[in-house]
């Protein structure tokens, strides 16, 4: 298999994800969350947030329609029949909570090819209605060759 | 905190976790959600989302050190795969403690074996006073 690196650099249309309180409420739920700053508004506020606040892991939501610009982009020509997803790193500048508009950009970092096996590493940065660095990320999935 | 700390969470993921996430979060491979897909493409059947199980990792350690605000960072690697109705165990261990953060390394193992590796999260530290 012989990758295609020409997109190393390429960079996205930025694309905003409106952040809804639900939706914190729902994710939360569905990955264990207690704490009651990510389920209850009243609790958010008690300790001091604007509104119910995102559990860190949530920039896979906000974050995730970049992603899927990069995955189906047929410029890479990603094979899913033997995608998986190797590698993820975050780094958190500041929390988002309800009502943030957070806008994420999304760079091809790197495409690289080790023993036939593919290496596709995705960067994203998404900031807050403030223009304040919210979450960067690090997206590396690995294409194995067909059997 | 100091070096040799550790923390551990343990979470059984029940029958519809991979349907609720898929939802929550907006993956709806079929390898997680659907049972005969899954075992059409050679799996053992459906399996979890990875980023959930990392999801657990982050938790392990909003939990322990304080909160969301606590996570710094958190990078992992994805190993095997997780299945429904086993228990998952993250255990984590604080190495370097600087002045502002702290480094925990970390891993989630389900029935002795590892589905995340090389867990490595900076958390930030409480300054007391």
């Amino acid at each position: 298999m012989t990758v295609n690196t020409d997109a190393i650099g390429k960079r996205y249309e930025p694309l905003t994800y409106a952040v809804g309180r639900e939706k914190i409420v729902e994710y939360a739920l569905a990955t264990g969350e207690t704490d009651p700053v990510h389920l209850d508004l009243a609790a958010a506020r008690a300790t001091g947030h604007a509104d119910v606040v995102a559990p860190p892991m949530f920039a896979v939501v906000y974050q995730g329609r970049s992603v899927a610009q990069a995955m189906f982009d047929p410029a890479l020509g990603i094979d899913f029949a033997h995608l998986v997803h190797g590698q993820q790193e975050f780094r958190w500048d500041r929390l988002a909570v309800a009502g943030d508009e957070l806008t994420t950009t999304l760079t091809v970092a790197d495409i690289s090819e080790k023993i036939g096996i593919g290496f596709y590493a995705f960067a994203t940065e998404s900031v807050n209605q403030r223009g304040e660095t919210v979450c960067a990320g690090t997206w590396t999935n690995i294409v194995r060759p067909p059997q | 905190m100091k070096p040799g700390d550790e923390i551990e969470l343990k979470v059984t993921p029940d029958r519809y976790a991979t349907v609720r996430y898929a939802g929550a979060s907006g993956d709806f491979n079929p390898i997680h959600i659907d049972e005969e897909f899954a075992r059409r493409v050679g799996l053992p059947g459906r399996i979890l989302h990875g980023l959930w199980t990392m999801a657990q990792v982050a938790r392990a350690h909003t939990e322990a050190f304080g909160g969301p605000e606590s996570l710094q960072s958190l990078s992992v690697q994805f190993r095997g795969m997780g299945v429904l109705e086993q228990e998952i165990t993250v255990h984590g261990t604080v190495g370097e403690v600087g002045q502002s953060t702290a480094v925990v390394s970390s891993e989630a193992t389900q029935a002795g074996k590892r589905i995340v590796r090389n867990g490595r999260a900076e958390v930030r530290v409480r300054s007391a006073g």
